[in-house]
């Protein structure tokens, strides 16, 4: 009983969260008067259960394995941990005010929420392919339906249901590549793997499972050629759930990414490296160009996070700690730089209605400087270029790759950073080098301003080599959890 | 003599190297709502820049020519891998003071601005930040992140002050140069495993192999020396700019401001110069010495190809940008023969040329101020309404041409020396460049300011103003003063580029023995 009451201590932010969700799922159905109202009584309750979570996790110390093995919890998860639980909630906050305009602010929508950041704090603290399975479906049944949140909008509907059956095709993959491994290695548990491939050459089928795997956590965190559903989810979801799905999820699938293949299949890595350097290689061209023609803000940042995901793929493929600590470095200010972007593109609307083309941005630096400026300095770092903190991402995973002796995908890279400026530029002269067309309203509350300010503000700051910035102890953390991780 | 100690304790290279921003910071907190705010935001920008100017005095005050190493420096812990670190030497400092003295210049010049002024000098001011730093600074990754951070002022500045072609010049410096030094970004990453250290200080101690090894079937005569060489000749040459990776440059000149241009000749053009002084040379040595011959084709092919190109040209702004690329061609020519005449000579041309192309620019946009072209054919016979003008311009196209008695002189024919050196043929082609840029400037000064004033519409035209001629006098004084006494410069500099050079040397008979060992 004792073991048992230690189990539930070391998953306690997870159990807090499932208490948390069914407990507001009761009040939102007990609560009377109409959706908007049940909306309203439950948004800050779930904001305040992300945050209080958000909170308490950095609080534990060392790591810990539970449930048999099934459930880890170390530096490595409570870092993924922080950053998914904070975005969360920030987005969901964020995405408020956009939901009471489009009459969409139903509870259901925060209890989702939160059973999607269960969902990923499962994924990120798996240590068991069943573990990791479940914790993958639960959060992505969450956002199969949110993504289909607006259901009067074929659009919405349409996203929802495309998610959906690519996503189930995909945990197909999975589980097939999952069933294989443990066919060959005998183990579902991720410690006994790595024992089992280590001693000897790992056998083909084994590999043959690998590869399915790799394929579907490929699908999870949007790298190409498995990225179809991304650019269609992203523009026909709502805009917050489009918000939440560039964040969270993202850092959970990364992280995820990052744990499946380093701690049971470090002693192979030579295999994996290959796929993923693939993976890598045709996520950041794939992002660079297909962004160019697109004229959705939505859609674009879609292939921009397609991109990104290659970006942060470098690092891992490099491996070991350096990889490990570039690729949490490079999500944590891909986060920043999308709550940001998000942040603002919530608020804006013209006539009324949502500004979602590119062109309604031109002029934006005359009639509305300050967040034309905050946009542009986050799309430069976006694009990675010096001495905005997006570069220090990149400097992190190509110094990666070019340590472990991958400078030919660091070469890759650069190249690929250079293409995909293109687009981001774009943005920067349509809002200041064009003239502006029928003004944009920014309609959103003072909470997305100061959201994007501070984004815009870390960007240029962050890195800067005094104290209280010189990184923010991101580097360090990141380094911390990726020690975690190998040992 | 004071001591100069504090110069460091008080981070006197840090508050050089930002004031600039800190102005800018303040700059945001102005309104811009009628010609008065205006006004004072140009005077304001002008105080920034002139105290900058004064405080970077203090450096070459207690500066010592010939000290060895690097003086004032200040050092930092940074995100736990880099360092922050500045300081200065006898190649830098003449950069760094030309940045200073040609802003204030260029902000002058810029006062007939009236769009946007506000963001025009916040870009500026940035900019000035980031040109300072990348001469200051002594973290391979700080270079980097000044180097590359003046392309966004600069990519705002094309784009939203420029001419009529403004999005495409702007689109093109800004890819064009990102994907020149994206590949040195690489470089720097590999040097940064190796040698385990960003401080540029140890990277100059540090060697690089030198094994020659093929790579994908192509013979590499210094090995990893040659890779790392070929990835900061790609940025490097691109910002120079070299031929043939010239093509930016004419179209960003055109399409930017007069403030634009200036800054971009005179200053960002010679961050590559710069670039292959700190880096090329002294770190990889061997391949420098085996990729010289490469660039000196590419420089005399520049002189040559560019000057006829120049000789073509119906608008002023795209001739003297193409006479820049020539005058380049010279720079890395001396750089590369790395002897003491080169390299004097290179330095020195790219101060010289700092004045005389920023003051070129300067003259076209006092005349496209007034009559809003810069078609050659436009003008003519400007010398009977505008004296002042013909006599500023005619002294500046003497220093472009390298006439003795200017700075352009001194360079050109250190310069030209260094080509007899390598071998006459060099020589005949280099000289033939001087010949060439005789002949277009001279053919430029007599179409625009000599002859019959057949235009009606230049009638009106006005003379100089006493703006103008305070921006021209402190340039036209720096070129002749330079040119009479170029030891004011020579001075400064040399000490450092002998020492660069015997360090070359030494590295150079080491990789021999080493060779020649592994050979028995």
């Amino acid at each position: 009983m004792n073991n048992f009451s230690n189990d539930l201590l070391a998953a306690a932010p997870e159990v807090a969260l499932a208490i948390g969700a069914m407990v507001l799922l009761m009040v939102g159905v007990f609560v009377g008067g109409s959706e908007e109202r049940k909306g309203r009584v439950v948004l800050p309750m779930a904001l305040a259960l992300l945050l209080a979570v958000g909170f308490v996790v950095p609080r534990f110390d060392g790591a810990q394995s539970a449930f048999n093995g099934l459930f880890i919890t170390d530096d490595f998860s409570r870092f993924a941990k922080v950053l998914i639980l904070f975005s969360a909630a920030i987005m969901l906050f964020l995405g408020t005010d956009y939901l009471r305009r489009n009459n969409l602010l139903k509870f259901e929508y925060s209890v989702l929420i939160i059973f999607a950041t269960l969902g990923m704090c499962m994924m990120v603290s798996a240590n068991d392919l069943i573990a990791l399975y479940m914790g993958l479906e639960l959060q992505a049944l969450s956002l199969y339906v949110i993504a289909a949140f607006r259901r009067d909008s074929t659009r919405s509907t349409e996203a929802g249901l495309k998610y959906f059956v690519l996503g189930a095709l995909s945990s197909g993959l999975l589980l097939y590549g999952a069933s294989l491994i443990y066919g060959y290695a005998g183990t579902t548990q991720f410690d006994r793997i790595a024992v089992a491939v280590s001693d000897t050459d790992a056998p083909l089928g084994l590999l043959f499972g690998l590869a399915f795997f790799i394929a579907g956590l490929a699908f999870k965190i949007s790298a190409a050629p498995f990225h179809m559903w991304t650019p269609d989810v992203y523009e026909g979801a709502p805009t917050p759930v489009t918000a939440f799905f560039a964040t969270a999820p993202k850092i959970a699938a990364g992280a995820l990414f990052a744990r499946a293949m380093i701690e049971p299949f470090n002693g192979i890595q030579a295999d994996w490296q290959q796929i993923l350097a693939f993976l890598a290689i045709c996520s950041m061209f794939l992002g660079a160009f297909a962004g160019i023609g697109q004229t959705n803000i939505k859609r674009l940042m879609a292939y921009s996070s397609i991109g990104h995901m290659g970006f942060a793929l470098v690092g891992l493929t490099a491996g070991g700690e350096q990889g490990v600590q570039a690729m949490l470095v490079y999500l944590s200010i891909y986060l920043v730089m999308n709550i940001g972007v998000f942040a603002f593109l919530l608020t804006v609307t013209r006539n009324g209605v949502q500004a979602t083309q590119i062109v309604d941005f031109a002029g934006l630096a005359k009639t509305n400087p300050a967040s034309a400026a905050a946009v542009a300095v986050l799309m430069f770092s976006l694009a990675g270029i010096p001495p905005l903190a997006g570069f220090f991402g990149k400097f992190f995973v190509f110094g990666a790759a070019v340590d472990a002796g991958l400078g030919w995908l660091a070469v890759a890279g650069v190249i690929a950073s250079v293409i995909s400026a293109y687009y981001y530029l774009r943005i920067v002269k349509l809002m200041y080098f064009d003239e502006p067309g029928e003004p944009l309203e920014i309609v959103g509350g003072i909470e997305h301003r100061i959201a994007w300010g501070v984004a815009a503000l870390l960007m240029l700051f962050a890195v800067a080599p005094f104290e209280p910035f010189n990184g923010l102890g991101a580097p360090e953390a990141a380094a911390k959890a990726a020690e975690a991780l190998l040992n | 003599m004071a001591d100069a100690s504090f110069i460091a304790e008080y981070r006197w290279l840090t508050f050089v190297t930002f004031l600039p921003l800190i102005g800018a910071g303040l700059l945001l907190l102005f309104s811009e709502r009628s010609a008065e705010d205006q006004a004072q935001i140009k005077r304001f920008s002008l105080g920034v820049s002139i105290v900058t100017f004064i405080a970077s005095l203090a450096l070459l005050r207690f500066f010592d020519p010939t000290a060895e190493g690097f003086q004032f420096v200040e050092e930092t812990e940074w995100l736990g891998i880099l360092t922050y670190k500045l300081g200065v030497d006898g190649i830098s400092l003449p950069f760094v003071l030309l940045t200073t003295f040609l802003m204030p210049l260029t902000i002058l010049a810029s006062w007939g601005v009236t769009t946007r002024v506000r963001e025009y000098m916040v870009a500026f001011l940035i900019l000035e930040t980031l040109m300072i730093g990348v001469f200051v600074s002594l973290d391979i990754v700080l270079f980097y992140l000044f180097f590359e951070g003046g392309l966004i002022p600069m990519f705002l500045i094309i784009g939203i002050w420029g001419g009529a072609n403004r999005i495409y010049a702007a689109f093109k410096f800004f890819l064009y140069t990102l994907l020149g030094s994206v590949l040195m970004l690489v470089a720097m990453l590999w040097m940064i495993g190796e040698a385990g250290t960003s401080d540029i200080t140890v990277l100059l101690e540090h060697e690089f192999s030198a094994e020659p090894f093929s790579l994908l079937g192509v013979y590499l005569p210094a090995g990893i020396q040659s890779l790392l060489w070929l990835a900061f000749f790609a940025s490097f040459a691109v910002k120079m700019p070299m031929w043939p990776v010239h093509t930016w440059l004419p179209d960003a000149h055109v399409q930017a401001p007069t403030g634009g241009s200036v800054i971009l000749a005179a200053v960002l053009l010679k961050m590559g110069g710069y670039g292959f002084l700190r880096f090329s040379l002294p770190m990889f040595p061997v391949a420098s010495e085996s990729f010289a011959t490469l660039v000196f084709v590419l420089s005399c092919t520049a002189i040559v190809y560019t000057s006829l190109v120049a000789l073509m040209q119906e608008d002023i702004k795209k001739l003297i940008a193409y006479s820049s690329v020539a005058h380049m061609g010279y720079v890395t020519m001396g750089i590369f023969a790395a002897n003491q005449q080169g390299v004097d000579g290179a330095v020195f041309q790219m101060i010289s040329h700092g004045f005389i192309s920023g003051a070129l620019f300067l003259l076209v946009g006092v005349i496209y101020d007034r009559m809003h072209t810069r078609e050659i054919s436009f003008y003519g016979g400007l010398a009977t309404r505008m004296p002042i003008f013909a006599i500023v311009m005619l002294l500046f196209t003497m220093g472009n041409v390298g006439l003795p008695g200017t700075s352009g002189f001194v360079g050109e024919i250190l310069a030209l020396v260094v080509a007899y050196q390598a071998s006459t043929w060099t020589a005949l082609v280099a000289t033939s460049g001087v010949i060439l840029s005789a002949a277009y400037m001279l053919w430029l000064y007599w179409r625009v300011v000599l002859g019959e004033m057949t235009n009606p519409k230049l009638a009106d035209i006005k003379d100089m103003n006493t703006r103008e001629i305070l921006v021209l006098a402190p340039l036209a004084a720096g070129a002749l003063i330079l040119g009479v006494a170029p030891g004011l410069a020579l001075d400064m500099f040399s000490p450092t580029v002998e020492r660069l050079l015997l360090d070359y040397e030494a590295a150079l008979a080491a990789a021999e023995t080493i060779t020649t060992a592994a050979a028995d």
